[in-house]
């Protein structure tokens, strides 16, 4: 099909319905509005369930509803927002719950700003719930990746019967680009959703969703099977793209649109006859530290993490670095999106950024 | 056409900013090149200056954002004056000359200014000066035929603004008139 050109929320919605999105809970903020504005309108007319609910705490807590009944549900929001869902986050992961959630990063703490950040790095990676949990996040760099992986993401949900999350910035959620919405995803072989609440119909067995486990062997056991499935998801699906890693002076490492500045800066850097490659990480959760393992450079001079934030990925880097290479760290804050001439100075300033 | 072009439009809120930029982007995806639009969503949209970017490529965009544009559209006297100094050193700056007057520019920067309020008040509403804009744009350039803009107008306008095609139309061909007048 021919490309088209689509704004990043509406097409997070859209390839959301191509991913078989049943029924979708949310409330507004920007920089994410479009995506239930969109949904409002579209879904209604597939009879499929919108529902604009009374906060953000509601909408998370509707989704484990229609999750436990066994319906593919999806909220979306932006940073405060995602803040007051992290209670009910930690409960779907303590449930084993399949959901998605949609995050579109502002300015933070607090209310921050509307403008583009990644400052919800810690946010989406580590979460603010309780317990032994993890979120799978994938954190797109192009609206095309972010339509690729939106539409494979409850398939990922349903197969782990744990929420994903699609990690994105203001500026994905707010610009236009040319995509094609009808390129194929993987499909998996999905088990019946034998766990959903969807009456007895006269038989005895009866399906309890729930997270509480009051004998403390019987949670512990329920914890290491947890474990077990995220071992799974750590050697199944940690993604990751090497760019220009041929024998590199320096590699960035980089995600969302970081990393999209740091291609085009590469190129600027080539022409200075410096070579940089680029590690981009697009699950954040499981962070891709086989990359870093594998990593043979004889001429590298260090690694330059650069991220929209004061440095959260970086201290991820750092861990899966351990201690083979210099690190150095360019961030920008508060909803600066820095430009390609500035990730160029970074590199060609390395030494002044390295961090101890 | 070899590298992306990095366009960036600026005015106040109300001339067309946003819409001149979202058709170029359109343009360039009806005619299967790779294209991105950011528009500025801050505070400072409401009531001040409006200005939003366009990469126009024949390859995959990189990065989404850029410093220096290769082509700033000004409509006026502000976007000029806070973005004049952003332009590569080879790059092209098109004015809206109803409203700026005589703007000094860096040399070795090629500028025209077209009086795009004046004639769009000419065809009988100011509200197409941003049409003549781009029609300049499209003659300076080259980029995207008049079937192309033509195409993209009837769908962005829809059915409920389908009597505006025609007027619109006329303002991109006055808008290319006027600046093959300012070429020569």
């Amino acid at each position: 099909m021919a490309k088209q050109l689509m704004k990043g929320n509406e097409a997070i919605a859209r390839a959301a319905m191509l991913g078989g999105l049943d029924a979708f809970f949310g409330y507004p903020i920007t920089p994410q509005n479009e995506v239930p504005e969109y949904l409002s309108r579209y879904m209604l007319e597939e009879g499929k369930v919108f529902v604009q609910s009374e906060s953000e705490v509601a909408a998370i807590n509707m989704v484990y509803g229609a999750a436990a009944a066994g319906f593919r549900a999806m909220t979306s929001s932006s940073s405060p927002g995602i803040a007051l869902k992290q209670e009910g986050i930690t409960y779907l992961c303590g449930s084993e719950l399949p959901c998605v959630i949609c995050s579109v990063m502002r300015g933070g703490p607090g209310l921050g700003s509307i403008q583009p950040s990644q400052g919800d790095y810690n946010q989406a990676t580590r979460g603010g719930g309780n317990g032994d949990y993890h979120v799978i996040v994938f954190a797109p760099e192009t609206i095309q990746e972010t339509i690729d992986i939106m539409k494979e993401a409850f398939d990922i949900a349903d197969y782990y019967r744990n929420p994903v999350m699609i990690l994105v910035d203001g500026l994905i959620g707010q610009m236009m680009e040319s995509v094609d919405l009808t390129r194929p995803v993987k499909k998996r072989f999905l088990p019946e959703k034998d766990f959903a609440t969807t009456g007895t119909n006269h038989h005895n067995k009866r399906n309890v969703v729930n997270s509480l486990y009051l004998e403390s062997a019987e949670l512990e056991a329920h914890n290491l099977a947890l474990k077990k499935k995220y071992d799974k998801v750590i050697i199944n699906d940690t993604r990751y793209e090497l760019i220009n890693m041929e024998d590199p002076d320096y590699v960035i490492v980089a995600f969302g649109t970081m990393s999209r500045v740091c291609r085009s800066a590469i190129e600027t850097l080539s022409e200075k006859k410096i070579r940089v490659g680029i590690i981009r990480p697009i699950s954040l959760w499981p962070f891709p530290n086989r990359a870093f393992e594998t990593l043979e450079a004889p001429h590298l001079k260090g690694i330059l993490v650069v991220e929209m934030n004061l440095g959260q990925m970086l201290t991820d880097v750092i861990v899966a670095n351990n201690g083979k290479y210099p690190i150095g760290f360019y961030g920008r804050a508060g909803g600066v999106v820095p430009d390609p001439s500035n990730v160029v100075d970074a590199i060609v300033h390395f030494k002044d950024l390295v961090v101890k | 056409m070899c590298k992306a072009i990095n366009i960036r439009v600026a005015g106040f809120g109300g001339q067309g900013v946003m819409m001149t930029g979202q058709l170029m982007a359109y343009c360039a995806t009806y005619e299967n090149m790779f294209s991105l639009w950011v528009p500025s969503y801050g505070p400072e949209t409401r009531g001040g200056t409006a200005n939003c970017s366009v990469i126009v490529s024949t390859k995959t965009i990189a990065s989404p954002v850029f410093m220096n544009a290769d082509v700033l559209i000004a409509f006026n006297l502000p976007s000029l004056t806070k973005y004049m100094n952003m332009v590569v050193d080879t790059g092209v700056i098109l004015y809206n000359s109803s409203m700026i007057k005589d703007p000094v520019i860096k040399q070795g920067i090629k500028a025209f200014g077209i009086p795009v309020n004046d004639i769009a008040i000419g065809l009988g509403t100011i509200q197409v000066s941003n049409m003549v804009m781009l029609g300049a744009y499209m003659e300076f350039s080259g980029l995207f035929s008049d079937q192309t803009v033509e195409k993209v107008l009837e769908k962005f306008l829809g059915e409920k603004k389908a009597h505006l095609l025609g007027i619109n139309k006329q303002a991109i061909q006055a808008g290319r008139e006027a600046m093959i007048a300012v070429k020569e």
